[in-house]
């Protein structure tokens, strides 16, 4: 059995509302689903005094079509975004993610929001207080020692969020409210490498909603994941691919990554060579060899970090073939 | 600090002073004695405690109490009406879908949330369906043989 330590709640009904009351309460956390948030509170991760409980506000669900950008409540529900037409549509890279994330009761109650500001997870701090204790605890929660990286002195663990590698070969941006006003982020700006706080968000604010430009005719988009069980588990390692084409020749590429590092990262790529040619097996090889170069796993999740380093060009060459598979049927 | 929380249990008003930090689980086993809900990792894998809130499965473990103000929550408890049996328990009875029976109500809450959507669902559907629940015993065959035949039995309850 596993108890939540005790806790204020509070249930604004507006945005306005929701981020006056994190300035007033530093220490305090937003809820969305809770997925996220209550296991690390059960585990005494994060112990609020105050949990600022999201879910009266109306408003943040959904997805508009709006201006060339498809404009994604963040309250919408991961299984709601799995099956949106827009998305599903527009953005089936982002469907196939967000399908994939946990099982199907945590798609219901998990937010694509929630998704987005999911903690770092590492096999050292996803435990139980005394678990943690019995280890000396460590650099991400009351200790100051890592146990990954031996003398290390940042936290390592790892970005676990499937939408994140998605939303950034999307060229996502994200809208931070507080009660300062409003600012919008680009998503490879949002996230930070310290696996203690991986993102630029301040305390006192709300992701409200991301924007995602439509994709350009022609463009193939896919995300493929690895892990033991094929459902529940976070991610091992997720790729997202995207590459645009104008008759059939590449114009851009991406691929980025999740779970390798503490933030997700967009791999670099030599655009140069390998624009205007076509996406065929030579081209992918080269990409899934230059993503193996820069991609190096640590022993943050259980998984074995050479593995995962092998699994690297596999899952690029899979989601590949995927979106072209996509693409042509 | 107490909150009273007002919602619909089984098709039953209810509302009881639940503590804010208690999660739906919490309240449903020990403020309402509703012990069919089973608490098993208390931290969102392994489906045991699943219930309905406004027809959608969930996690009671993962729910805070407060969160489920004004809505239907339906629990194991709720499935059988007038003394009869729901065709889901049915079948899982009839196909021997269990053995120690502790994933069961979670499992079978699933099953009746796939089928109220999908009532002639592939294998496919329901392998998704109940891929938020764990069972130890049974490798997963019986069960999933189950929720068929509780759609077949749905769609022709004479057969």
């Amino acid at each position: 059995m596993l108890r939540l330590p005790p806790f204020e709640v509070a249930e604004p009904t507006t945005v306005a509302e929701a981020t006056r009351i994190l300035k007033e309460r530093p220490g305090a956390r937003a809820m969305a689903g809770g997925t996220d948030l209550l296991p690390n509170m059960k585990h005494e991760i994060t112990t609020p005094g105050l949990v600022v409980g999201l879910w009266g506000i109306p408003g943040l669900r959904g997805v508009t079509l709006d201006g060339g950008h498809l404009k994604i409540g963040a309250l919408s529900s991961l299984h709601a975004l799995s099956e949106d037409p827009l998305i599903r549509a527009h953005l089936p890279s982002l469907a196939e993610a967000v399908g994939q994330i946990a099982g199907p009761q945590l798609r219901r109650m998990g937010t694509i929001g929630g998704n987005v500001c999911l903690d770092t997870r590492c096999v050292y701090i996803n435990q139980t207080y005394f678990w943690r204790q019995a280890l000396g605890f460590c650099l991400k929660k009351d200790g100051t020692v890592c146990h990954v990286v031996k003398g290390g002195r940042r936290c390592v663990a790892a970005a676990s969020n499937d939408s994140a590698p998605v939303l950034m070969s999307l060229d996502a941006t994200l809208k931070l409210e507080s009660a300062e006003g409003t600012r919008i982020v680009p998503i490879d700006d949002f996230y930070d490498s310290d696996g203690v706080f991986n993102q630029q968000r301040r305390p006192d604010e709300l992701l409200t909603e991301i924007s995602v430009p439509l994709p350009k005719p022609g463009t193939i988009a896919a995300y493929t994941k690895l892990r033991t069980r094929a459902a529940i588990d976070f991610p091992e390692l997720g790729v997202a691919v995207l590459a645009e084409r104008a008759e059939g020749l590449v114009e851009r590429i991406e691929v980025c990554v999740t779970a390798l590092a503490a933030r997700p990262v967009r791999v670099p790529l030599p655009l140069e060579a390998l624009k205007g040619r076509p996406l065929d097996a030579a081209l992918i090889d080269q990409v899934a060899a230059e993503a193996y170069r820069r991609c190096k796993p640590l022993k943050n999740i259980a998984t074995e970090p050479a593995y995962r380093r092998e699994m690297v060009p596999v899952f690029v060459r899979r989601a590949f073939r995927l979106a072209l598979a996509r693409a042509s049927a | 600090m107490k909150q009273l929380v007002a919602f619909e249990i089984n098709g039953d008003p209810v509302e009881v002073a639940a503590p804010v930090h208690h999660t739906l689980l919490e309240v449903l086993r020990y403020g309402l004695g509703l012990t069919g809900s089973k608490q098993g990792c208390d931290k969102g894998d392994c489906g045991a405690c699943t219930v309905l809130v406004d027809g959608q499965p969930v996690l009671s473990c993962l729910t805070l109490a407060v969160a489920a103000r004004g809505k239907q929550v339906v629990t194991i408890e709720g499935l059988a009406k007038n003394g009869r049996l729901d065709p889901v328990q049915d079948a899982f009875d009839r196909c021997g879908a269990l053995q120690c029976g502790f994933c069961q109500s979670g499992m079978m809450i699933s099953a009746r949330a796939l089928l109220n959507e999908h009532p002639c669902p592939t294998r496919e559907q329901t392998k998704l369906a109940l891929s938020g629940n764990l069972c130890r015993c049974t490798g997963y065959t019986k069960i999933f043989e189950a929720v068929d035949a509780a759609a077949l039995q749905e769609a022709d309850p004479k057969a």
